[in-house]
C-alpha cells in the first residue's frame, strides 16, 4: 500500500508532489515538478495580506533578519513575540479612505422578528370588549407540553418552544379563534413548516362559505354562457366523434368543521414570519396522496409534480398530509371521550365530549395495554372522506342523461364503512411483524414520575403521551407513513382501446393507372347509359 | 458529536424534533467519561440513537491518535452500559443489505436468513454456519454504512499531516456564512472515493493537507441533503435525506458542529421518487 500524503520520508530527497505519491496524480516529469512545487511555495508565500499589505515572505525574511542582528537568548521561545513586533514595526495607516460597506448578516433579521414577538398587546380596552362577547380562546400550555414530551426525548429545544408559544398567542389575537393547539412540525427542504390546530368561532367559517358559493356560482355561469356559444359553433362545423369518457363524479369535499375539515390548519416557517391558512382539503387530494411520496420543499405555492397528478400545490398536499396523519395518529385515553349522546352510538357520530367522570388508570396500564388509547379522530376511508356519501346523490345540477348513467354506477359502489369513533388502538393493523404503535414509560427508574408515551410505527414522527388527566399528541417529522415494502409509483394507465377496425377505416392500397382508367371508362359508360334513360324518360313524358 | 459539548449540541440539532431525555442525558454524561477512561480512548464521541421497535440503541464511537482510523463503537441500551461492537467486514455489510424493516431492539434478536435470501441461507449451511443474521451484526454493518455515507465535517476542521495521521486543526475557526451554504464546504468523515477525480480547475485551489476527503458536491443522487440555516443563520444545520434522521449542525465563524444520527437505522430508498 502506498502511504498517506504528499511526502514520503523513506524516498530520497523527499520533497513536495512527486509523481505517483500524490492524492492527485498528475504527470509531470520529475525535476520540472519539483522545481514547480518550490515556484509555487513562494508564490504562495509572496501573496499580500488583504488586510495589512505585508507578506509571508518578507515578513520570515524581516525577523530572521533581526534575529541574526540582535542575537538574543533562547529566540526559539520568544519567536511569537520577536514576530509580533516586527509587525508592530511595519504598521502603516489604511490608505484607503473608502470604509467598507457594513454587512448586515440575515442573522439579525430574524433576530428582530423574534424579538417582535415578545412586544406586549396594547389596548386593554379591546381585550375587555373581547372577553365579554365571547368566552376567551384558549391558548394551549405550549412549554408544558413541550416539559412532558421532553421527558421521552422528544421536542424542539426550549427557546423555540418559546417562540412557538409567543407565535401562537399573535395568531390567536389576529384571528378569530375559539380553540388552538400546537400539531407538530413537519421538515421540508429548504423550509419547515410549525403546523397549528385551531377551530375557528362559528360566525366566522360561515362566511367563508359564502363566499365560496358565490365564487363557483359565478364560475358556473359563465360556463353555462360560454358552452351555449361553443354549440352554436359546433353544430356549423363538421364533429369529430363524441368521447364517450365520462370522468368518475367529483366526490365533494366535507363541509367545514366535520370529518376531515373538523380543523383549520394555520402553517409558517419559523415563528416570527406571519401565519397562513392552509385551504380546506378535497377527497381527491387525499386519494392521491396516498399515492405519492414527495419532499416538502418548504414554500407553500411550489408545484408538486407526481404521478398521478396531484390536484394541488403544496399547500394542498401538505394540508392532505396533516388530514391523514391527524385520523392516523391523534389518541386520548380511553374513556376521557365519550359521545355526546348515549343512546346514539352510531357510526355516523361525529361529536364527543369529555367525560366528567374519567378516572385516570396508572401509568403503568397505559403502557402495558394498548387497549387504554383510543382514537378520537375519525379515520379516512378508501374514498377520502370520513362519512361515506354516494357520488351519484349529488347530481343535482347534470342533465337527465348523466343521471340515469351514474345511477347505475352507482349500485356497483358499496358503502364503506370505517372503524368507528373512539375504537381503541389495539385494533390497529401492524405492517408484517411490526405493531402499529410502541408504548414505553418515560423512566424506569422513577415510576411514580413517570408518564406513558406512545411512539407510531405507522407514521414515524408522531407521540403521544399521558399522564393522570393530561394528554397530548405531538408530530415532528418529514410527513411521511412508514411502509415496510419501498414506494412502489402507480404505472400508466394501459393505453385505450382503438376503434375497432372494420372495412370502412381499413387502408386499401392505391389503385393503379389501369385500373383507374378501367373505372373511368366504366364511369362514362354509365354515365351515357344514364342519359339515354333519362332521355326515354323524357320521351316518355 | 463530541461528549463534551453534548448539552449544547443536542440543543442545536433539536429542530427535527428529536433528541433525548433528561435522564439520558445526565446517564451519558456520567457514563461517556467513564467509558473514555476504560478503553483509553482520545475522544469520544456520541453517535446517536436507533429506534427499535421495543428498544432502542444508543452508540458511541471512540476516537484514537489518529482520528481517521477506523473508530471503535460501544452500544448500550440505557446510556449506563456499555459493549464494544466488532469492526464490520464486508461481509456483514453485504449479507445485511437484504435485511429490511426495523430493528427489533433486542440485539439477540435474529433474522432468519433463509427467508430473505435463500442463496445466502445455502452458502453459510456450506460452511458450517447457522442461516441466521443477529441483530447486533445488523447494528454493525447499519453505522458502519451510515458513517460511510452521511458521517461529515467541515472543510478545514481535519488537517492530515504528512506522515499520515489526521488530527483536528486547531486553526480551525469555523466556515464563513458564505461558505457555509454551500456542499463544497462539508467533506465526508472516511476513506475518500472521489480524490482523483477532479478537474485541473478544482485541483488548483486544493490544499493537500486540508482537502484529502471527498466532499459533499458530488453525492448521488442530487439533491440528497438538505441546508438549512437555523436561527436567522446562527446555525446551519444539515440533514441527510437518505439516512433520515442523521442530523449535521455548525455554528459558523466557530468551532461548534458535530453530527447525530436519530432515526429507525433503515435507509429511504424511495429517495428517487421523493425529491
Amino acid at each position: 500500500e502506498r502511504g498517506h500524503g504528499p511526502y514520503q520520508p523513506h524516498e530520497p530527497g523527499y520533497g513536495l508532489d512527486q509523481p505517483g505519491y500524490s492524492p492527485y496524480e498528475d504527470e509531470i516529469p520529475d525535476p520540472q515538478a519539483q522545481m514547480l512545487a518550490i515556484k509555487n511555495a513562494k508564490a504562495y508565500l509572496l501573496k499580500t495580506s488583504t488586510k495589512s499589505g505585508l507578506n509571508l515572505y518578507d515578513h520570515f525574511a524581516n525577523i530572521l533578519t533581526k534575529i541574526l542582528d540582535e542575537q538574543p537568548t533562547n529566540a526559539v521561545d520568544i519567536i511569537e513575540n520577536i514576530s509580533k513586533d516586527v509587525k508592530w514595526a511595519q504598521f502603516r495607516k489604511k490608505m484607503d479612505t473608502l470604509r467598507d460597506e457594513h454587512l448586515i448578516p440575515p442573522t439579525f433579521e430574524a433576530a428582530e422578528k423574534c424579538k417582535a414577538l415578545f412586544v406586549k398587546e396594547g389596548g386593554e380596552e379591546e381585550h375587555e370588549e373581547v372577553e365579554e362577547e365571547m368566552g376567551q380562546p384558549s391558548l394551549p400550555n405550549v412549554m408544558e407540553t413541550a416539559f412532558y414530551f421532553e421527558q421521552a426525548g422528544i421536542g424542539l429545544n426550549k427557546d423555540e418552544s418559546y417562540y412557538i408559544f409567543l407565535a401562537l398567542k399573535n395568531l390567536i389575537n389576529v384571528q378569530p379563534i375559539q380553540t388552538c393547539r400546537f400539531w407538530g412540525k413537519i421538515l421540508g427542504l429548504e423550509m419547515n413548516y410549525i403546523i397549528a390546530e385551531v377551530q375557528l368561532r362559528e360566525g366566522e367559517e360561515e362566511e367563508e362559505i359564502e363566499e365560496e358559493g358565490e365564487e363557483t356560482i359565478a364560475e358556473g355561469e359563465k360556463e353555462l354562457g360560454e358552452g351555449e356559444e361553443e354549440e352554436e359553433q359546433k353544430e356549423k362545423e363538421a364533429e369529430p366523434p363524441k368521447s364517450t369518457y365520462k370522468p368518475p363524479p367529483e366526490i365533494p369535499k366535507e363541509a367545514n368543521g366535520t370529518g376531515t375539515n373538523k380543523y383549520v390548519y394555520f402553517v409558517c416557517n419559523e415563528p416570527g414570519k406571519p401565519w397562513m391558512k392552509l385551504p380546506p382539503v378535497t377527497p381527491a387530494q387525499i386519494v392521491c396522496a396516498r399515492k405519492i411520496k414527495k419532499f416538502f420543499t418548504g414554500r407553500l405555492d411550489a408545484p408538486v409534480v407526481t404521478f398521478p397528478p396531484f390536484p394541488g400545490n403544496e399547500a394542498n398536499y401538505l394540508r392532505a398530509q396533516i388530514a391523514r396523519i391527524s385520523a392516523g395518529t391523534h389518541v386520548s385515553p380511553t374513556g376521557f371521550y365519550q359521545f355526546a349522546e348515549e343512546e346514539e352510538e352510531e357510526e355516523g357520530a361525529d361529536t364527543y365530549e369529555e367525560n366528567p367522570e374519567f378516572e385516570p388508570p396508572p401509568v403503568v396500564e397505559m403502557v402495558e395495554s394498548l387497549t387504554m388509547w383510543a382514537h378520537h379522530v375519525k379515520g379516512i376511508l378508501n374514498q377520502g372522506r370520513c362519512a361515506w356519501i354516494n357520488p351519484s346523490q349529488k347530481s343535482e345540477e347534470n342533465e337527465e342523461e348523466d343521471e340515469e348513467e351514474e345511477e347505475e354506477e352507482g349500485e356497483e359502489q358499496q358503502e364503506e364503512r370505517g372503524p368507528p369513533l373512539l375504537t381503541v388502538i389495539s385494533e390497529d393493523e401492524g405492517m408484517k411483524d411490526i405493531p402499529a404503535w410502541t408504548a414505553q414509560a418515560s423512566t424506569n427508574l422513577i415510576p411514580q414520575y413517570s408518564i406513558a408515551i406512545l411512539q407510531s410505527n405507522r407514521w414515524p414522527g408522531a407521540y403521544a403521551f399521558a399522564s393522570g388527566r393530561k394528554f397530548e399528541n405531538i408530530y415532528f417529522g418529514w410527513g411521511h407513513k412508514y411502509s415496510p415494502e419501498s414506494h412502489t409509483p402507480a404505472l400508466p394507465p394501459s393505453a385505450q382501446a382503438e376503434f375497432p377496425s372494420g372495412p370502412e377505416i381499413t387502408e386499401t392500397v392505391d389503385p393503379t393507372v389501369e385500373e383507374e382508367m378501367a373505372f373511368k371508362v366504366a364511369q362514362e359508360e354509365a354515365l351515357a347509359e344514364a342519359e339515354e334513360e333519362e332521355d326515354e324518360e323524357g320521351e316518355d313524358d | 458529536m463530541e461528549a463534551l459539548s453534548l448539552p449544547a449540541a443536542l440543543s442545536l440539532v433539536a429542530g427535527g424534533g428529536a433528541g433525548l431525555s433528561p435522564e439520558r442525558r445526565a446517564a451519558l454524561g456520567a457514563s461517556l467519561p467513564l467509558v473514555q477512561r476504560d478503553y483509553r480512548f482520545e475522544r469520544v464521541w456520541f453517535w446517536g440513537c436507533i429506534q427499535g421497535v421495543r428498544g432502542a440503541y444508543y452508540i458511541a464511537e471512540g476516537l484514537g491518535p489518529d482520528r481517521a482510523a477506523p473508530r471503535s463503537r460501544l452500544y448500550s441500551l440505557n446510556c449506563l452500559d456499555w459493549s464494544l461492537l466488532t469492526p464490520a467486514t464486508k461481509e456483514m455489510l453485504a449479507l445485511t443489505e437484504q435485511v429490511k424493516g426495523r430493528f427489533q431492539g433486542d440485539p439477540s434478536f435474529e433474522y432468519n436468513l433463509s427467508e430473505i435470501n435463500a442463496e445466502a441461507a445455502a452458502r453459510l449451511i456450506e460452511s458450517g454456519k447457522e442461516p441466521v443474521i443477529k441483530e447486533e451484526t445488523r447494528l454493525i454493518a447499519t453505522i458502519e454504512q451510515i458513517d460511510r455515507t452521511v458521517g461529515i465535517v467541515p472543510r478545514g476542521a481535519f488537517v492530515k499531516t504528512p506522515l499520515g495521521p489526521v488530527h483536528e486543526n486547531k486553526q480551525f475557526e469555523g466556515l464563513s456564512l458564505v461558505e457555509a451554504k454551500k456542499l463544497s464546504s462539508y467533506f465526508h468523515f472516511t476513506e475518500p472515493v472521489n480524490l482523483k477525480n477532479k478537474t485541473l480547475l478544482e485541483k488548483a485551489d486544493l490544499d493537500p493537507s486540508i482537502d484529502f476527503l471527498d466532499s459533499l458536491e458530488h453525492d448521488i443522487p442530487r439533491g440528497s441533503w438538505s441546508i438549512q440555516l437555523e436561527k436567522g443563520g446562527t446555525v446551519v444545520v444539515l440533514r441527510s435525506l437518505l439516512w433520515l434522521g442523521l442530523t449535521f449542525y455548525h455554528v459558523p465563524t466557530t468551532k461548534q458542529f458535530g453530527y447525530v444520527y436519530f432515526g429507525t437505522g433503515e435507509k429511504n430508498l424511495d429517495l428517487p421518487f421523493m425529491l
